[in-house]
């Protein structure tokens, strides 16, 4: 089945989201659309999918115009979405989810669960999805719940898949199997539309690109025949550097230390085994390793979001083991949480309050018991503008920011202050590639002026490209270090240790 | 570009991002809108309720009348109006603090009931002091045993995690056997009476009636400027100062709040006892400027329609003001109809449920008004709906 969007534009009150655009997309092909955070690709394949309806232009399936009034009619159609954020019931079970809505009916109308559970599983089969489909949804991890979101897509008989930022919350394990996942959906005639901001994602699984900025399409073509840095530019709008540019480290004296650090979870079961570690001022050091073995423990430990059971933390010489979030903070550690959404924001506050969030005591902000909003807001104003962050106005709330931007505040709260040491844990997660290159300086900016920085990322390249020297965590315990100066590290070497080949050896000191 | 352009830049850039956004207009439908409809649409469900119940229409017609008269229609209606307003503005400030939090206390009777008691106490124990110190002492220790009691809650939620629901739920019930128990204390009952029934408050530590130079009846008295007050302190404390920073920080997300070094089992207590204290300041008020003694049951359930009272005045300071003076209003206005038409008052507490039920459900709102409303949420073209 092909489809054609023909001279699409959609606007938001003053916003643009779409501007006259152009796509086809064909059966057995996987198209990527590739786009900054706002680029409006989500806004694009939603008219697509008919949730929104286009103000200006015409959508053609297999040449026969179509006007689409609801999300049902795209279904209809044979256009399935999968959303960039999912819409199941979390206590449901996959098949109920699968089903619902389209629940096939036994005698008097009941449901029939067990017709319902074979046709999963048929789908289940020929996709090689391998869900469960009696687990409840809320003890899925997101990866799976994804494929129940595809499974859904594809009970409902669609023959155009639009996944939004599938890969967004996926771990690089996970991506490897949605990309298998996907191709066998290819290769069963499916078109695909792929949506993202990875470059290397686009080059590896598409079949054809199509980039889009502010609205419009500004580049298409075989992605076998362009480079990430021509694919990078057509979507910023600027050529854009990949490697971080750095100096030589010079370390100074240690920063932060810790010193056998063991943490135990609710259940008595060690996270952190015996941890010692150091990040010494001027230098950025990065924690490599599979997700879940501990390098989000070892950034609470060092934050202070949760106790340690033993072992010592000194930071700049002074025991820190057991001080508050706040004591630590005001001794000058920065520390840019790994899920923004959770801990690092409020997205009901505004820019402003957000800017102030864990500093909004200090005496500058202060008039008595009172804060001084108007001092808050021009300091953010102008953090805005040192870490151009987009917004039209600091009095906005945080959720209106796109999540590139979102982070970007974030990074300038914690770095427009006087700091010893940088905690920065995912910091690069979901934000675009632009935002990326920026916030990469400013980390270096912190390290040259002195900082200690700690850089925890599942992105090994990440880890590999700022990072004077690396640390491998596995299972609780630091496994393996690696000196990275002119990025001299092995990145085989470090992966398996990451795997843990490196167990029973010892930990490295 | 010389520095001085780029300077000029910088400037202009800082302007647009400091220029006050003005509120959107869907803050406006969701905190002025939605509960505006709301109340109408109450309105006309309890007089349908009235038609179901074989009330004839000229009644009908006639409850309305009173209602209207007896809430706003003289001098007499206003002073009962702002009087029953007064304690279910207190509490309900209180309450709406506690939601900002991300705290859900349902506490307020008990806290009210013993805020109350205190002041009673205070007032005849005190006997001979002055009324400039009297007054504000006992008012002072009414707010604070209110958010002694109110505490506790806090405290058992900060150590043990206990939920506020339920631990304040018991903490009413105790504190309705607390006061029956301790009105036939010889120590606090009145001398001579065998019902449990407390001594009198002393003028020294009475409100003082702002009306009664007009007409001796009208109850109205000086703790309008105590609510008043506390409306600004609250508006204040929830978005001017530190605390309330934390407190708010904390409701809309604990997680961020934590993160942030902002210390969880403190903020729940702090904002239980401020709760507490608002409580215990509305039955303060409640005994020095009406009752002037504690009978059993003298909260009257203030405490829980103040509950209402902060829901429909969406835990905003303003809001809540102007929703108790409406509730109060109810009540004058239901006691009038109940004179006037003989129409049960039982029908008002139906119709501030309901007012409660459609503010909790603005899409039922704006289903029934789409007229009222700019466009629906979803962003979808219109006409398609
Ligand atoms: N429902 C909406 N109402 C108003 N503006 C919207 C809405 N949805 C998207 N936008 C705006 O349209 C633009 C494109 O957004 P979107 O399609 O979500 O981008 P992307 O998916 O590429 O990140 C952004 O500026 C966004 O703020
Ligand atoms: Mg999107």
């Amino acid at each position: 089945m092909d489809v054609e969007l023909r001279g699409i534009t959609k606007r938001f009150g003053s916003v643009v989201a779409n501007d006259n655009v152009n796509l086809t997309i064909r059966g057995g092909e996987v198209l990527g659309l590739l786009g900054e955070n706002g680029a409006g690709k989500s806004t694009l394949m939603n008219m697509l999918s008919g949730l929104y309806a286009p103000d200006e232009g015409e959508i053609l399936i297999d040449g026969k115009q179509v006007a689409f009034d609801g999300p049902s009619d795209g279904i209809e159609a044979g256009i399935g979405m999968v959303h960039q954020h999912f819409m199941l019931v979390p206590v449901f079970t996959v098949a109920e989810n699968v089903v619902l809505g389209v629940e096939p009916t036994g005698q008097l109308g009941s449901i029939d669960m067990k017709r319902a559970r074979r046709q999963v599983a048929e789908i289940n089969e020929k996709y090689g999805l391998h869900v469960p489909p009696d687990a409840l949804i809320e003890d899925l991890p997101v990866g799976i719940q994804q494929r129940v979101e595809i499974l859904k897509v594809l009970f409902r008989s669609a023959d155009v898949l639009i996944l939004d930022e599938p890969t967004a919350v996926l771990t690089p394990q996970e991506v490897r199997e949605f990309f298998g996942i996907v191709s066998m959906l290819k290769e069963a005639g499916k078109a695909i539309v792929f949506i993202t901001h990875k470059l290397h994602e686009i080059l590896e699984i598409s079949d054809r690109v199509s980039v889009l900025r502010q609205g419009r399409i500004t580049g298409e073509g075989d992605p076998k025949s362009l480079t990430e840095a021509d694919l990078a530019e057509m979507m910023v709008g600027r050529p854009v550097s990949f490697t971080v540019d750095k100096t030589v480290a010079d370390p100074g004296r240690p920063m932060i230390e810790m010193d056998k650090v063991t943490m135990l979870d609710e259940t008595g079961e060690k996270v952190l085994d015996r941890v010692s570690m150091s990040v010494r001022a001027g230098e950025v050091v990065g924690v490599a390793g599979v997700q879940g073995n501990g390098q989000t423990e070892l950034v609470e430990a060092l934050s202070g979001i949760e106790k340690i059971a033993s072992g010592k933390i000194i930071f700049d010489g002074e025991d820190i083991s057991h001080a508050t979030v706040r004591e630590r903070h005001s001794l000058g550690m920065a520390h840019i949480p790994e899920d923004r959404h959770k801990s690092g924001m409020v997205e009901s506050f505004t820019i402003a309050e957000n800017m102030v969030l864990n500093n909004y005591y200090a005496p500058e902000y202060s008039k008595g018991w009172a804060i001084d909003w108007q001092k808050v807001a021009e300091t953010a104003a102008r953090f805005c503008i040192d870490f151009d962050v987009r917004t039209p106005s600091v009095f906005l709330p945080g959720r209106s920011l796109s999540g590139g931007n979102q982070q970007k505040m974030v990074v300038a709260r914690e770095l427009e202050r006087e700091t010893k040491l940088v905690i920065a844990s995912q910091p690069t997660r979901g934000v675009d590639v632009g935002s990326i290159e920026y916030i990469h300086e400013r980390l270096i900016a912190s390290r040259d002026e002195g900082d200690g920085v700690l850089i925890v990322s599942s992105e090994l390249d990440e880890i590999m490209g700022l990072s004077d020297r690396i640390y491998v965590m596995y299972d609780g315990r630091i496994v393996a270090e690696f000196d990275n100066t002119g990025g001299k590290a092995d990145r085989n070497t470090i992966g398996l240790a990451m795997a843990g080949a490196h167990e029973g050896e010892g930990a490295a000191a | 570009m010389t520095e001085r352009d780029d300077l000029k830049g910088v400037n202009e850039r800082m302007r647009a991002l400091l220029a006050r956004t003005t509120h959107g207009r869907d803050d406006f439908e969701d905190l002025v809108i939605v509960p505006l409809f709301a109340v109408v649409v109450a309105l006309i469900c309890g007089a349908l309720i009235m038609l179901a119940t074989a009330v004839d229409l000229p009644t009908i017609g006639r409850s309305f009348v009173a209602l209207a008269v007896g809430s706003v229609g003289s001098l007499s209606a206003w002073s009962e109006t702002l009087t029953s307003a007064i304690p279910l503005v207190l509490a309900g400030l209180g309450l709406g603090l506690g939601f900002r939090a991300g705290l859900f206390n349902i506490g307020a009777e008990g806290q009210l009931l013993m805020g109350g008691l205190a002041a009673v106490m205070a007032g005849f124990a005190l006997e001979g002091l002055p009324m400039v110190i009297h007054l504000p002492l006992t008012l002072l220790i009414g707010a604070s045993v209110g958010a002694a009691y109110a505490a506790i809650a806090g405290i058992l939620k900060a150590t043990t995690g206990a939920h506020e629901v339920i631990s304040t739920i018991m903490l009413n019930l105790i504190s309705f056997e607390l006061l029956n128990w301790l009105l036939r204390q010889p120590w606090v009952q009145r001398e001579g009476r065998s019902d449990p029934i407390s001594k009198s408050v002393p003028d020294t530590a009475a409100l003082p009636k702002l009306l009664d130079f007009i007409d001796p009846n009208l109850r109205l008295h000086a703790g309008l400027f105590v609510m008043l007050v506390a409306v600004f302190i609250v508006w204040w404390l929830l978005f001017r100062s530190k605390l309330g920073f934390a407190f708010r920080a904390s409701g809309e997300n604990p997680s961020a709040a934590n993160y942030a070094g902002m210390r969880a089992p403190l903020i729940i207590v702090l904002a239980m006892a401020t709760a507490g204290a608002l409580a215990g300041l509305a039955g303060a008020n409640q005994i020095t400027g009406v009752l002037g003694r504690a009978s059993p049951g003298f909260s009257a359930g203030i405490g829980f329609d103040a509950i209402a009272v902060a829901l429909l005045g969406r835990s905003h300071p303003v809001g809540i003001l102007f929703a108790g003076i409406l509730f109060g209003g109810l009540e004058a206005g239901g006691r009038q109809m109940q004179v006037d038409a003989g129409v049960s008052i039982d029908l008002i507490s139906i119709i501030q449920a309901l007012i409660i039920v459609f503010i909790a459900a603005p899409l039922l709102v704006r289903a029934i008004f789409p007229w009222g409303f700019r466009r629906p949420r979803n962003g979808k073209k219109g006409g398609a709906a």
